[in-house]
């Protein structure tokens, strides 16, 4: 099968997810569309890596999965607390940071 | 200084200096505390001073005259490359003279400030800037090298500034004491360059090395440097053109007046000439300066001595003017250094000795100064009148006063200095004598002669012993000290090794006797008319309106003060207004154009900052697409 293939359902998945992160209000959802873009991301590695015949795209994948779990935990910390503190869990709610 | 000199060193130099430096300390540390007993260690230190230096004479003639150089190093002061300054001390036969000098006057106006200043609050103040001065006056005297000496002098220009506006309480006196202060600079500025010149050709800024490397340097150079001394000279001497400081200088007390304005301070200006004298005399063009700048001085001060009713500014100028005689005196090469020194010390005696009598005076007059506000004192001051009548003798040159001496002698030798510049200089010096001689009869006709004119409350009465006893010592040495200086050349001899006067024989124009002749006659003719004018003729109280243009001209001072301010203070300020514009203008425009740019910028990009988490999403997706296009358009 060509591996070009994967590559392209990497785009469309990554595509998906920034479509997702910008215009979704929902944080929860915005969440999953950064997870989305990461593991778009770790496929497009991992095919790579087949195709040049070596083990680095595999490693990186094995990285962005570790840092994607940590990223998990504060986000999703941050998000529950902002929630608690504000009862919404909209991204546009928490807008303060601003001029 | 011969190559065969012997120089011997020595330690206790430095206490010549750190004796009343240390009294200055303890004075100004100690506060209110030293109130009771401050001036009498002022006086007591300044006295020590004055120890030393006798025991350094007695040393010194103990050798014969090519070995009485005494030095001391005190450390090594700068060392940068190949320049090096030490900060040393010399004790030569010129110093000496300053030392006894500064000295022994300076202790003799202690002693008479403890009971002119006895009613001051702060006597104590006044007794520690007096004994700072003398260490000043001490170390610009004693200084090895130009820089050295520069130390000195910036001392005294400060304790001068510190002592006229003693009273700054009086806007006025405080601003005499600046614009002594601001002449002072501008010849202070003369002397920094003069210093760098001197290093710039020579490499060296001690006397001794510049001595030796003198006939190396080109006549141009020496002659920048020479004049560069001159205008020194004239700030801290009061010579022309910066001479309009003096007048006013006489806010301060009078013992200040006396001890800084008249015998010690302004005469440094002299020290500096006589001390440079190798290089005057390799720049013949400098030195026929400092010749005409002391002739012009001499009459200029003269004949604003003339018109003042104020006593202390009568003998200021008078003081402008003898200045003015020792200048010309240094002018005139070889032949007249030991004689502009003489009359600088026979000087010193007798008009420090009528300062203290006009102070004498003020003292009891309740402070006037206005001399046709006086009148018939003599009979009420009986000590003054007789130490200020023998100082006066002494100051028109008549015979065997101080005076006669030495002002005789810097006539003779101008008049002598050969061709048509010994006429000019000569007969403006022998002007010079007789206009001495009229205004300082007016002084003593309108002050101790005549009527009184002074008002009922004021209680005329002879001051106390300590300040009488001072102004006799004065007046003893107004009478010895010509006498005592001339017989058998002994200052002049004393003097040779420094200033070596090559004793050629000049030209005899004039014989001294012939000089001596003429010098009286105009002495006669001068007393003559202030007797005419003063004495026979009822003074009025108030300086008559109804005068001629000249008598106008010569109470304003000869317009010093006008030319300054039209010449120099109006263009300055105007400069000055120019200036503050421009800089608000172009220097602080584009400091706050910038600041403006920055802030503007900044606020313009301000608005993007919407707080919207997507939208900061949406700028970073766009950003990432355009790098990668970008990365892809160009890998193509």
């Amino acid at each position: 099968m060509n591996a070009a293939n994967y590559l392209y359902v990497s785009a469309l998945l990554f595509t998906i997810g920034a479509i997702g992160v910008v215009v979704r209000r929902n944080a929860i959802v915005a969440f999953m569309c950064v997870e989305l873009m990461l593991n778009a991301a770790n496929l497009a590695f991992v095919t790579f890596a087949r195709i040049n015949g070596n083990l680095d795209g595999q490693v990186i994948a094995f990285f962005t999965m570790v840092v994607a779990a940590c990223e998990v935990v504060v986000g999703l910390a941050i998000i529950v607390t902002i929630y608690r503190s504000r009862r919404s869990a909209s991204v546009d709610d928490a807008s303060l940071l601003k001029r | 200084m011969t190559s065969t000199a012997v120089v011997y060193t020595s330690n206790s130099l430095v206490y010549l200096i750190a004796l009343p430096l240390f009294g200055a300390a303890v004075l100004l540390l100690a506060g209110r505390r030293s109130d009771r007993w401050g001036h009498l260690l002022a006086t007591a230190l300044s006295a020590g001073s004055f120890g030393i230096g006798l025991y350094q004479l007695s040393q010194m003639l103990g050798h014969s005259n090519d070995q009485r150089v005494v030095t001391q190093k005190l450390f090594s002061w700068i060392s940068v490359g190949t320049f090096n300054v030490d900060a040393g001390l010399t004790l030569d036969q010129l110093s000496i003279c300053f030392v006894l000098l500064i000295t022994g006057v300076g202790t003799l106006i202690h002693i008479y400030s403890i009971a002119y200043m006895s009613h001051d609050l702060d006597r104590r103040r006044f007794f520690a800037y007096l004994n700072f001065f003398i260490a000043a006056m001490l170390l610009l005297v004693l200084g090895d090298s130009y820089l050295n000496l520069y130390v000195g002098w910036e001392g005294v220009g400060l304790a001068s500034y510190l002592l006229i506006g003693f009273w700054n309480q009086k806007p006025t006196y405080a601003t005499a004491a600046k614009k002594a202060f601001v002449a002072n600079r501008v010849g202070d500025l003369g002397l920094s360059l003069a210093i760098m010149i001197t290093f710039a050709t020579m490499g060296t800024v001690s006397f001794a090395g510049v001595q030796e490397h003198v006939g190396q340097a080109s006549t141009g150079a020496l002659t920048a440097i020479g004049i560069m001394l001159l205008i020194a000279a004239t700030g801290k001497s009061a010579q022309f053109p910066l001479q309009a400081w003096l007048g006013d200088a006489m806010a301060g007390p009078t013992p200040v007046s006396a001890l800084i304005h008249a015998a010690t301070m302004v005469t440094a200006g002299v020290y500096l000439i006589v001390r440079s004298n190798f290089i005057f005399n390799a720049a013949p063009a400098a030195q026929l300066a400092v010749a005409i700048i002391g002739a012009i001085t001499l009459l200029f001060g003269a004949i604003i001595g003339m018109a003042k009713d104020d006593i202390k500014k009568a003998l200021a100028a008078s003081t402008m003017s003898q200045i003015g005689y020792m200048v010309l005196g240094a002018g005139l090469g070889p032949a007249g250094y030991a004689f502009a020194i003489m009359h600088l010390l026979t000087h010193g005696f007798f008009k420090a000795g009528m300062f203290l009598g006009a102070g004498s005076v003020m003292h009891g007059m309740d402070d006037e100064v206005n001399m046709r506000r006086y009148g018939g004192l003599r009979k009420f001051m009986p000590i003054t009148f007789a130490t200020f009548g023998l100082g006066y003798l002494a100051i028109i040159g008549v015979p065997p006063f101080a005076g006669f001496y030495s002002k005789d002698k810097i006539i003779e030798i101008a008049f002598n200095s050969g061709g048509t510049k010994g006429w000019i200089l000569g007969t403006a010096a022998l002007l010079g004598a007789g206009i001495t001689a009229f205004y300082m009869t007016r002084v003593v006709i309108l002050t101790f002669a005549g009527n009184k004119r002074w008002d009922e409350k004021a209680h005329p009465h002879e001051s106390p012993f300590l300040m009488w006893a001072p102004m006799v010592l004065l007046a003893i040495g107004s009478v010895a000290s010509g006498f005592l200086f001339t017989h058998g050349n002994s200052l002049r001899n004393w003097l040779a090794p420094v200033v070596e006067p090559q004793l050629v024989h000049q030209s005899e124009l004039l014989s001294p006797a012939v000089v001596s002749i003429l010098a009286l006659l105009l002495v006669l003719v001068g007393v003559g008319i202030a007797v005419v004018k003063y004495l026979r003729r009822e003074v009025p109280e108030v300086a008559p309106e109804n005068v001629s243009v000249f008598t106008k001209i010569a109470r304003r001072d000869l317009l010093q003060d006008d030319f300054n301010e039209a010449v120099f203070m109006r263009p300055g300020q105007a400069l000055t207004r120019a200036l503050v514009t421009a800089d608000n203008a172009v220097v602080d425009g584009a400091v706050r154009g910038v600041g403006r740019l920055t802030v503007g910028t900044g606020n313009a990009l301000r608005e993007t900052q919407t707080g919207f988490v997507r939208s900061y999403a949406l700028w970073i997706l766009i950003g990432a697409v355009g790098l990668i296009a970008a990365i892809w358009v160009v890998a193509q």
